[in-house]
């Protein structure tokens, strides 16, 4: 597989490497597109890491979609092409108005940085490829903005569309519905609090992340409808 | 339009978390209050406030302006609610 995946980096991300590294581990040709350029150099599909994008100033995620990048990488999107956000990537998507809701400060004021257990609820898109609802995954979360929020409607928008991809099994954060993780109607852009990048080890406790970012390299570009 | 008419407004906008969203923080304080002896406290919550000047022909176009970057960029109105204020009308 030689799959070419672009990881962003904004100023403030801190999540690249370990991104990169976990693609190109699994067979995936990674490279950083940095965030001024507007050329996303015929990738395949696109990561979105963690960090703190612009410092996360004004909110979590606000400033990045004014990056240059960002607008080709809408337009990427709304081609179809595969677009997934992890952590400060999920809250950016949010802000851009890529993907509904909003991630908020996690109840109780904690910092979580801990393995989550999530059940994978839906599966059609791509990071579900040969996955099945009700599979359970140990992946690890770090954040102090990730509950989830969104208005009633959007989650029923969301159960109705099958569009809610993971569920914490103990919500760690207060997200609304054990949230962890959605997508776009299409299937082809996903956010997700935990870090799929940091589960690419059994002996670092867990292997499940892997076959999330394989079923990226596999995702095909789905029709624009 | 002639830019000598534009006067300087000092404007400030209020970011609440909406009615309904959880305020962790302000939930925090309120539960902290009565330990000093304040035990009528209530409803507390915590935003921000963000003071900015704008150029405008009217009190009111000044007013709409922010409004407008209220709702595209200053606030997440998912989470957010916004009072536009201007201080020298």
């Amino acid at each position: 597989m030689s799959r070419r995946v672009g990881v962003v980096r904004f100023p403030g991300t801190n999540c690249e490497f370990d991104t990169v590294d976990a693609i190109n581990a699994l067979g995936g040709q990674a490279e950083v597109l940095w965030h001024s350029a507007s050329d996303l150099r015929n990738v395949d599909a696109i990561v979105l890491p963690g960090g703190f994008a612009h410092g996360d100033y004004l909110r979590c995620g606000a400033i990045a979609r004014f990056s240059p990048i960002m607008e080709t990488i809408a337009a990427f999107a709304r081609n179809g092409g595969p677009v997934l956000g992890i952590c400060n990537g999920f809250q950016v998507l949010t802000e851009a108005g890529m993907l509904p809701g909003a991630l908020q400060k996690n109840v109780g004021l904690k910092f979580l940085c801990g393995m989550e257990q999530i059940e994978f609820v839906s599966t059609s898109n791509i990071i579900g490829v040969g996955a099945s609802a009700g599979e359970l995954l140990n992946i690890p979360i770090n954040h102090f903005e990730g509950n989830y929020v969104c208005s009633d409607e959007t989650l029923k928008e969301l159960e109705e569309e099958n569009r809610i991809v993971f569920r914490y099994i103990d919500n760690p954060n207060g997200s609304i519905g054990d949230i962890a993780g959605v997508s776009n109607e299409q299937g082809n852009v996903v956010g997700m609090m935990p870090h799929p990048e940091r589960a690419t080890s059994t002996i670092l406790g867990s292997n499940d992340g892997s076959r999330l970012l394989e079923s990226l390299l596999g995702a095909q570009q789905v029709t624009p409808t | 339009m002639d830019r000598r008419e534009l006067v300087r407004f000092e404007v400030k906008v209020e970011v609440l978390p909406r009615e309904g969203i959880a305020n962790p923080e302000g939930s925090t304080i309120e539960r902290a209050l009565p330990a000093l002896g304040f035990e009528t406290a209530g409803d507390v919550r915590v935003g921000k406030v963000i003071r900015l000047q704008v150029e405008a022909d009217s009190a009111g176009a000044a007013k709409t302006i922010v409004e407008d970057m209220c709702k595209r960029f200053l606030s997440n109105p998912v989470i957010e609610d916004t009072t536009v204020e201007v201080l020298n009308a």
